[in-house]
């Protein structure tokens, strides 16, 4: 079981509660397919991912991105159990998404990105540490059911 | 995953904005990984002083981001112009290559944090690619 301090508890609520989840996410899963190009591989039903500018303003990507910080929500909601929580999305992933789950890793970096130039310096060090130890636990918990 | 003349254009033109920063972009990033990565510690185990901030980490912190500068200079041709600093790293500081990867994240995060709007999408994938290139060159003389 993952052990949380009460600090990294605030830090990760306090993140989470200071996003716009129809700004970030979109902006997350854009990057993600703009800096990581074989991503793209999942989404070739979405429509036009021709070049950055029509990622970009790609409305399917950009609803896929807010649905994808609303399912972190839930991780943050039940930090004590992400892996509980997360089983069901996990096997959605492995056995109908058939995503590779290092693309996890990959989505959260980005987010990470997206969030340090949003947040500038108040992007402290512990801030970042926190915030990529919660990512950590969750790209581990959607891995998890993969066999 | 060669770098693209896009690639080195967008590289140029970042590095134009961020190198007067690069002290401190440098200082930012050696001590973020430090402190997020706690297993990078071992390498500097003879500095007396690893926290975020101190002396040696803005003296190594500038050193870094003076070896990313040169490679700017020499994105054309990375292999022969970090020749030098690959056999450092290969015979003498060892770094094991996993380590690049981490210090390169560190150094993104503090271009997004310090430039963000600078370091829109395409700026970020070029700066990917030409720090992942310049690790490759670094690890280069490994084995």
């Amino acid at each position: 079981m993952v052990e949380w301090t009460e600090q990294e508890r605030g830090i990760i609520n306090s993140i989470m509660g200071s996003l716009d989840y129809d700004d970030v996410g979109p902006k997350a899963l854009t990057r993600c397919l703009i800096v990581y190009p074989w991503t793209q591989r999942y989404f070739v039903a979405f429509g036009n991912l021709y070049n950055a500018e029509a990622i970009k303003t790609n409305p399917n990507i950009a609803a896929h991105g807010i649905k994808i910080l609303h399912g972190l929500d839930r991780a943050m909601k039940n930090m004590d159990d992400i892996k509980a929580t997360y089983a069901e999305l996990s096997v959605l992933h492995s056995e109908k998404l058939h995503v590779d789950p290092d693309n996890f890793r990959l989505l959260a970096d980005c987010l990470t990105i997206v969030i340090a130039a949003k947040m500038g310096n108040a992007f402290t060090p512990d801030i970042q540490g926190a915030w990529q130890k919660f990512l950590a636990v969750v790209v581990s918990a959607l891995g998890r059911q993969y066999h | 995953m060669s770098l693209t003349d896009t690639d080195k254009a967008a590289v140029r033109k970042l590095w134009g904005v961020i190198s007067k920063s690069s002290d401190a972009i440098g200082t930012d990033a050696l001590g973020r990984m430090l402190s997020v990565y706690p297993q990078t510690k071992t390498y500097f185990s003879h500095w007396p002083d690893l926290s975020y901030g101190s002396g040696p980490v803005k003296k190594h912190g500038k050193t870094i981001m003076d070896g990313v500068a040169l490679a700017v200079s020499k994105i054309d041709d990375l292999k022969k112009g970090l020749l030098e600093l690959s056999e450092l790293h290969a015979f003498k500081l060892r770094v094991d290559p996993s380590n690049f990867k981490i210090l390169t994240h560190c150094i993104l995060v503090v271009v997004a944090t310090k430039f963000p709007k600078e370091f829109t999408p395409e700026a970020h994938v070029a700066l990917d690619k030409f720090l992942a290139c310049l690790s490759l060159s670094l690890s280069e003389k490994y084995r």
